[in-house]
């Protein structure tokens, strides 16, 4: 009997997990990045012996710490909820998602809290070396944690190094180093770190901005504003190139997803990049889905087909081709993929029958199947293709995918441009006289957030229906519990985070405003 | 033997020291912190998010079962 899931249950699930990592990824970057720019301050500090730098380092340590402090443990809230929101998926990922997320949870553990408490309590108890290798470590641990969680995550976008066990019903890991080096994990590891490394920059610029135009701290602020300049534009340059990488990468294993970033319908050659457009529903459908055609689009033309593979004359496949199938381009339609889809399926199907009946003989003939490289490559990697309805279900939200985008790249040119000027005027020595860039830097404080929030919307929603690409669908996933509960959890979490956000943006403040005179950096 | 009770002391201090001459905001975020993990242990964990299948299953071969029905008899209805 096919079984139909509650469609508000699956929407309250991942508008749960979306809060949840929304929110947690409020505090992350700018502990990835501010611990950096903070090693550098201090390493300054212990290769010139200035006061100065030392003053400057605890004073940014102390922001540091509230941030770091504010959001340890708001990311187990996710390990909560897939034990209980997302079971089936939990049991059918297995291994591949215990091995990384246990070395995150060590490393995290031994390089971030024993070395955070030495940059904490340690100024004048150990030496000056130490201090500054501590500080080092807590930078490089966060960011290896962030690999960690990253590369579990890209598994789920490329699923890679691992076999299907029937007789567990999950996903055994055979290659470490395929689950490590996934492409996607790379691409993703490089892009999201450095978009820390961004935002913290601009944290750093823009609270110092404040300072200069409080004529307060202009020693402080003005160094600040250097290092945060040099480090922001190498951070945004670094950005938007591991963004272009991320992109060819896509292009290869998500083409879904892609095609969805660029409204992409139709297949081509020489396929334009659109810079920026809007959106309409057209009068023509592909099936049942409404096909989004532009009012006004600004697109740089061949540059799409530049991007995947490097000349104008790459064919970038639409939305259409990759639903419909295109056989002269070797691309299967989405209802052949259900079909090999079934065939899998049925074959789990025959293996539980054949275990009820322990039939010993013929469970051990469809392990065997399970894993043959030809049953592994033709069918089981369209497993999660067999529940599909239809086969336009494949195609995530077009529009929200094209916006979450194009925002992102936009926000992306706009950080080089603003760190450039930033390390122009520092260089030119008019910095606190450009009141304007004073004040767009401190309201630009809040740009790489959304930035890096959307970054997360494209990955996430733009490789819609799956929750493992071609193996699970996020409706396979889903524990089935009353949505009622998931309501009330939301809500649970909706309020915790805010009074989280709200504390720690009144406890920074008020260290702002106490600037760094009298600060004292013991946590 | 010794060197190790003095290497432990010394851990000790360092840690008895600084906490003991916490700033105000110190104060005040590992306040949070143990509001934090109260809230996220004691409360959520343990009433709003159990191990679904710990809790409605008690063997590995149940689980398996019910999870390979999921598999099998899932249909997708989100849109």
């Amino acid at each position: 009997m096919i079984e139909t899931v509650d469609t508000a249950l699956v929407g309250w699930s991942r508008g749960q997990f979306a809060l949840t990592a929304a929110y947690h990824w409020l505090f992350v970057p700018l502990t990835l990045g501010l611990s950096f720019i903070i090693a550098i301050m201090e390493t300054i500090y212990v290769r010139t012996g200035k006061e100065e730098w030392k003053r400057m380092t605890r004073f940014w340590m102390t922001l540091f710490g509230i941030n770091f402090a504010i959001g340890v443990a708001t990311g187990i809230i996710l390990e909560f909820e897939f034990g209980t929101n997302w079971s089936s998926y939990s049991w059918f990922v297995g291994d591949i998602f215990g091995a990384p997320l246990a070395i995150e949870g060590i490393m995290a553990f031994f390089l971030e809290s024993t070395f955070v408490a030495v940059m904490f309590f340690g100024w004048n108890k150990v030496s000056r070396k130490l201090h500054l290798a501590s500080t080092w470590l807590v930078a490089v641990g966060a960011s290896l944690s962030a690999l960690w969680i990253l590369v579990a995550n890209a598994w789920m976008q490329n699923p890679a190094g691992m076999i299907f066990n029937p007789e567990t019903a999950r996903n055994e890991m055979i290659s470490f180093r395929e689950v490590l080096f996934n492409p996607v994990a790379i691409d993703k590891f490089t892009h999201t770190v450095t978009s820390g490394f961004l935002l913290a920059s601009m944290f750093v610029i823009g609270v110092s901005s404040w300072y200069l135009l409080k004529n307060r701290e202009e020693w402080l602020a003005k160094k600040s504003i250097l290092i945060g300049g040099i480090f922001g534009l190498v951070s945004s340059l670094l950005v938007a190139y591991t963004g272009d990488t991320s992109a060819r990468t896509l292009a290869g294993v998500q083409p879904m997803k892609f095609a969805a970033f660029e409204a992409h319908y139709e297949g081509k050659e020489d396929a334009g990049l659109v810079l920026a457009g809007v959106l309409k529903n057209s009068e023509e459908k592909l099936r049942s889905h409404n096909i989004r055609d532009f009012i006004f689009k600004i697109e740089i033309p061949g540059f799409l087909s530049v991007m995947t593979g490097g000349d104008r004359n790459t064919w970038v496949p639409g939305i259409r081709d990759l639903v419909e199938g295109n056989t002269e381009k070797e691309i299967l339609p989405v209802s052949e993929k259900i079909s090999r889809g079934i065939l899998a399926r049925n074959m789990l199907l025959e293996y539980k029958e054949a275990r009820l009946m322990n039939n010993v003989e013929q469970t051990d003939i469809l392990k065997g199947i399970f894993r043959d490289r030809d049953f592994i490559n033709n069918y089981f990697r369209y497993f999660g293709y067999a529940p599909m309805a239809k086969p336009e279900d494949a195609i995530p939200n077009v529009p929200v995918s094209f916006y979450s985008f194009h925002i992102m790249v936009l926000l992306g040119f706009y950080f080089i441009l603003f760190f450039a000027l930033a390390l122009y005027f520092h260089y030119r020595g008019t910095l606190a006289r450009r009141r304007w860039y004073l004040w767009m830097a401190l309201w630009s404080i809040p740009l790489p957030y959304i930035a890096g929030e959307l970054g997360w919307v494209v990955a996430e929603m733009g490789r819609q229906p799956w929750i493992i690409q071609d193996l699970m669908l996020v409706s396979t996933g889903v524990t089935r519990i009353s949505s009622g509960a998931v309501i009330t959890t939301f809500i649970l979490f909706a309020v915790l985070f805010t009074a989280l956000l709200a504390a720690e943006i009144s406890i920074m403040v008020r260290q702002i405003r106490l600037g760094p005179k009298n600060q004292e950096i013991k946590i | 033997m010794k060197a190790l009770v003095s290497f432990f002391s010394r851990i000790f201090r360092f840690y008895y020291d600084g906490f003991s001459s916490m700033s105000w905001w110190g104060r005040r975020v590992w306040m949070i912190i143990l509001i934090k993990l109260f809230i996220l242990f004691a409360i959520l964990r343990l009433f709003f998010f159990p191990d679904f299948l710990r809790k409605e299953f008690r063997t590995d071969e149940q689980r398996i079962e019910y999870v390979i029905d999921q598999l099998i008899n899932s249909n997708n209805t989100y849109d």
